[in-house]
């Protein structure tokens, strides 16, 4: 299973919660707006917990092939 | 080795004005943004003043907040009650208790509960409204708003909302506060909370408590132990920091008439304010010691070499100051251009309770800006009186007045 990471750059407020929780999975840009590191993964569970802790929900994961969403809560 | 008389001891004395830092804090700043400082009991430590690497601290995995609670080392005064709780965890440990909490502290939530916090907000108007004139700011509202938001969201009764008041005081002891003080405080409190989940666990409620008693007895997520503790730190968090901010934001936009004159005139940029008072206002004592980290490696910050072992300060309220990032650092200016500023620090323990905190600041001035016609301090920023020592900058009484309704 591949997962597709995504942060939308729109809702991101800098806190830099995923940075933190997900070390090296995600980069913060010179306005603190957050990207992950690869777009493409194996499934991770730091991923998966700081896209669970995000404050403001900006980060998805789906399933690459299905692009069912991967559930948070797991 | 011998001592360097030239390392300054932290914390420094306290600074002159509430708006400002004092000369030894401005001489720090200016030399270097990471600098070495030796603390009370003798120890060094790293203080952190820039705002990139304050972030960089506050982000980066090799800065640890477990290692500052690791076994023998010593604790300094609310850091006494932390061992175990959240705060004192690194990833990914940590995000098993933020998992816990985070659903209830995401801004959809905290968007949903507007309109309800808009009604404290309004409650707390008409009382003052209906009293006496001059009224005390900090005791009528600022202190009652989020104490009851925060008991809303536990499902705490706002009637022993007194109770959590004089422990969280106790709580956010200085240097000087025993820790038998501090530590009974806690006790009273953990007794107090473990009586209430009994009385949840027999009767069920809509609120964050008993969401936590089923995260516990269905799913196994935490210990009893832990279960006592969550609600409890997320009181104490979300309670004087608030209220104090509160506090500290309107007495800042008074020493500013144009930009409050502009507020009035304009309450569409409440928000962009909010996020300018955050910058702009330390809500933290001169005594207050920053939540330290503990270098896992040997690491090379602002240029300066660190190695591993060594403990970390994050000053945030002076990065949100650093003139590299801000154009005018130390001028509250509605104009500054919106940059994330580091009042809710960052990283993988950035405060949970941020956008709570941002909607009730906003709800705040809503209510107070546009209900209270002219509302203004009668007296002096001179005259301010704040309690001694406390880690949070709680001030005595706050005596407002207003023109009539």
């Amino acid at each position: 299973m591949t997962w597709r990471v995504t942060v939308d750059a729109a809702v991101c407020i800098g806190s830099g919660v995923c940075a933190g929780t997900a070390p090296g999975r995600f980069s913060l840009d010179a306005a603190q707006r957050s990207a992950p590191a690869r777009a493409l993964t194996e499934p991770d569970e730091r991923i998966r917990d700081a896209a669970f802790s995000c404050p403001v929900e900006a980060i998805t994961l789906t399933d690459a092939v299905t692009e069912e969403p991967v559930p948070l809560d797991g | 080795m011998p001592a360097d008389p030239d390392i300054p001891r932290f914390p420094f004395p306290p600074a002159p004005a509430p708006y400002d830092f004092g000369p030894e804090m401005r001489g720090t700043m200016a030399k270097c943004p990471v600098n070495k400082v030796k603390l009370p009991d003798d120890s060094m430590a790293w203080l952190v003043t820039g705002y990139s690497e304050t972030r960089e601290v506050f982000i980066d995995s090799r800065y640890s907040r477990a290692l500052v609670f690791a076994p023998g080392r010593p604790l300094y005064g609310v850091e006494a009650t932390l061992p175990g709780s959240m705060t004192a965890m690194d990833p990914p440990e940590h995000s098993r208790f933020r998992k816990l909490v985070a659903t209830a502290f995401t801004d959809k939530r905290i968007q949903a509960l507007r309109p309800a916090v808009a009604r404290i907000v309004d409650d707390l108007i008409d009382k003052m409204i209906a009293g006496p004139r001059p009224a005390d700011l900090s005791h009528e509202f600022s202190l009652m708003l989020p104490a009851s938001v925060i008991c809303l969201l536990l499902g705490v009764p706002i009637s022993d909302v007194d109770k959590f008041h004089a422990w969280s005081n106790a709580m956010f002891g200085d240097w000087s506060r025993s820790q038998e003080e501090i530590g009974q405080a806690f006790a009273e409190m953990g007794g107090y909370m473990a009586g209430l989940i009994a009385a949840k666990r027999a009767e069920p409620a809509d609120d964050l408590i008993t969401l936590l008693i089923n995260a516990r007895d269905a799913e196994g997520k935490l210990s009893e132990t832990e279960l006592i503790q969550v609600p409890l730190q997320l009181l104490a968090a979300g309670h004087e920091t608030t209220a104090n901010s509160i506090n500290m934001s309107f007495v800042a936009l008074c020493q500013y008439p144009d930009e409050l004159a502009r507020l009035r005139a304009n309450p569409d940029l409440i928000p962009t304010a909010v996020e300018e008072l955050l910058r702009f206002v330390n809500i933290a004592g001169s005594s207050f010691v920053p939540l330290s980290r503990v270098t896992r490696e040997d690491v090379c910050l602002g240029g300066v070499d660190i190695p591993a072992g060594e403990t970390i300060l994050p000053a945030f309220y002076v990065a949100n100051r650093d003139p590299a990032v801000f154009a005018t650092p130390d001028r509250l200016n509605l104009d500054n251009p919106p940059k994330t500023h580091l009042a809710f620090g960052a990283g993988a323990h950035h405060c949970l309770g941020a956008q709570l905190a941002r909607m009730e600041l906003q709800e705040a001035f809503r209510g107070l800006l546009t209900r209270l016609p002219n509302l203004r301090m009668t007296i002096p920023l001179s005259e301010l009186e704040f309690r001694d020592g406390q880690a949070i900058a709680s001030m005595r009484e706050l005596p407002v007045t207003w023109d009539d309704v």
